[in-house]
């Protein structure tokens, strides 16, 4: 039993995501992630009395630029406010925050869930600072006494992305966070490296019966770090929820926290602690006026984002799926396009990079970022394949050369001796030898089974180490039998 | 607008204050004060008066993306009062 029989899902999903400053949002600490504890912190960061902050103007050209991204309006005057709460990962004991004018407000993006495209609404994204990292002391968070905390991370300039709640089910949700990392990444405002904590997801979720119109009491789970963690955590609190509904009892509206080694959510705030977080204006920071003048001059630096990317591919005659995985890290686009530009045959570039090329680099666990294979070595081994130079078994050596020793295919091929033999009177000799050794083969293709052909064009291609041209191999063999 | 001493209560919690209870009554009866007091404000036609959201007419103070240096880690941590490995120790945080 599912809870989909019953009730439908309604979620929305705050995301916080790490703008790719050098430094921090109020200060000129640099934002490089890792480092000893406590060495990335300045007077400001660390709220020390009597500081000032100043605006990063990175950080908000990085905000305007993901909420065009985003398609939102950018707003022409945007503050910031305080968020007060106590919790020692901000030295202050408030955040600095946008609360009622953020500066990015009313977009949408695209999804497609089992082929159907749907809009999801942005509602809102503002900036803020990171907090500090707490580490708990002693054996483990029960037995220790007190905690640890780091502030290399507080300040760090955070865009927080609040979506519509309309999303109806975990698919959608998880569709809508990958095309939404995926722009953000396309639109370099992030590095967006999950396993860093760059991307951050906050769920809102909640059931109704299957039909009805009215929300339900929602929970919110903060903090999941990968679309892993989003999907088995929202799985789980569905079901939770319907549990609870189905015995008659009513959810609780409050802040739950995902327990990755239980695979459960757990309640993390009681009732009387309810948020109240008491925004007030920033008055250490002055407001921001944006003129639409600054607005078209970061539009003018937008790249293409991957929706038009994925169009554009499908009009090379590549499948949707193959222009979903092309699309899926900026990086491997990237390095399609530059292959292109040097061999302009879609389907081939396409077929080398998610194949081959994809496989090498997944067995060495590295990505498109850093492909040893250069495009254009790619592309030159792509043009000796079309000539003849090399078969296709054998450029698949060629490849992997290229990726070990960073070679040049042609030098590779030229070294290796592994020019294809397209020579007639030279292959005619081989089979024959080929034919003569085996002649149980030949009788039982002379007899019909089509079977015994490929092992004869296997033998020659073993005869010349996978170098003869397959083509003519066929041509001669036909013709001798 | 009248605070209630349930009001004071609360905020003291957000505060993380312990008041006594003759406290409590002194704040309930110096904020009610206040407030009276920014009730004449409420008197004034601000209809054509648009939000102020700061106190200086000032604009888009920005700083460029520059690193600057770090303050050393002894520095940084001088003034906590506990301090383990390079960390502010602070008690336990569920």
């Amino acid at each position: 039993m599912s809870y989909q029989d019953k009730y439908e899902m309604v979620c929305g999903v705050e995301t916080h995501v790490e703008l790719a400053t050098k430094t921090k949002i109020f200060c000129g600490c640099t934002t490089e992630f890792g480092g000893e504890q406590n060495t990335h912190v300045c007077p400001v960061c660390l709220g020390l009395p009597g500081t000032l902050p100043v605006l990063n103007r990175e950080a908000v050209n990085l905000a305007i630029k993901a909420g065009l991204a985003l398609n939102c309006e950018i707003a022409e005057f945007t503050k910031f406010d305080r968020k007060n709460y106590f919790y020692p990962d901000l030295s202050k004991n408030y955040q600095t925050s946008q609360y009622d004018l953020p500066i990015c407000k009313n977009g949408r993006l695209e999804i497609v869930v089992n082929g159907e495209s749907k809009t999801i609404g942005i509602t809102r994204a503002h900036m803020e600072e990171d907090a500090g990292k707490l580490v708990h002391s002693g054996e483990s968070i029960t037995t220790s006494d007190s905690s640890y905390v780091d502030y290399n991370r507080a300040g760090v300039p955070l865009l927080e992305i609040v979506s519509e709640p309309d999303m109806r089910t975990v698919d959608e949700v998880i569709a809508y966070l990958q095309e939404l990392v995926q722009i953000l990444d396309y639109a370099g405002v992030s590095d967006c490296k999950m396993e860093q904590g760059s991307v951050r997801f906050d769920v809102n979720v909640s059931l109704r019966p299957l039909g009805s119109r009215e929300l339900g009491t929602r929970t919110e789970i903060k903090n999941l770090n990968s679309f892993t963690a989003v999907r088995r955590c929202l799985e789980y609190e569905t079901e939770r929820q319907a549990e609870v509904l189905n015995e008659g009892e009513k959810v609780i509206q409050e802040t739950r926290t995902w327990d990755e080694s239980q695979g459960v959510t757990l309640s993390l705030r009681t009732k009387e602690e309810a948020h109240d977080y008491r925004y007030f204006p920033e008055a250490d920071l002055v407001p921001l006026k944006i003129d639409r003048e600054w607005v078209e001059r970061i539009r003018a630096t937008l790249p293409e984002l991957p929706a038009a990317k994925r169009e554009r591919l499908k009009t090379l005659g590549l499948s949707v799926y193959e222009a979903g995985v092309l699309t899926s890290s900026k990086a491997m686009a990237d390095y399609f396009d530059q292959v292109m530009q040097k061999y302009a045959d879609a389907k081939i570039v396409a077929n080398w990079i998610m194949g081959d090329l994809s496989a090498l680099l997944k067995a060495n666990n590295r990505s498109f970022e850093d492909c040893p294979v250069k495009p254009y070595q790619l592309a030159d081994m792509l043009k000796l394949l079309k000539k003849g130079e090399i078969s296709g078994k054998i450029a698949k050596t060629v490849l992997e050369e290229i990726y070990t020793s960073g070679k040049d295919p042609a030098v590779i091929v030229k070294e290796k001796g592994l020019v294809q033999i397209s020579d007639q009177d030279a292959l005619e000799k081989i089979i024959t030898e080929v034919l003569v050794q085996n002649p149980k083969s030949v009788a039982d293709y002379k007899g019909g089974k089509e079977k015994a052909f490929g092992f004869l064009v296997g033998q020659v291609m073993k005869a010349t180490k996978g170098k003869a041209n397959p083509e003519l191999v066929n041509k001669i063999l036909k013709e001798k039998l | 607008m009248t605070i209630s001493k349930q009001n004071i209560e609360q905020i003291a919690l957000l505060a993380r204050l312990r008041l006594s209870e003759e406290e409590i009554n002194q704040y309930t009866e110096q904020l009610n004060s206040i407030l009276d007091c920014i009730d004449l404000l409420e008197q004034i036609d601000t209809t054509d008066v648009k939000p102020t959201a700061h106190g200086v007419e000032l604009f888009n103070v920005l700083r460029e993306d520059e690193v600057e240096p770090s303050l050393p880690r002894e520095k940084a941590l001088i003034n906590a009062p506990e301090t383990e490995h390079g960390f502010f120790k602070v008690p336990k945080i569920v």
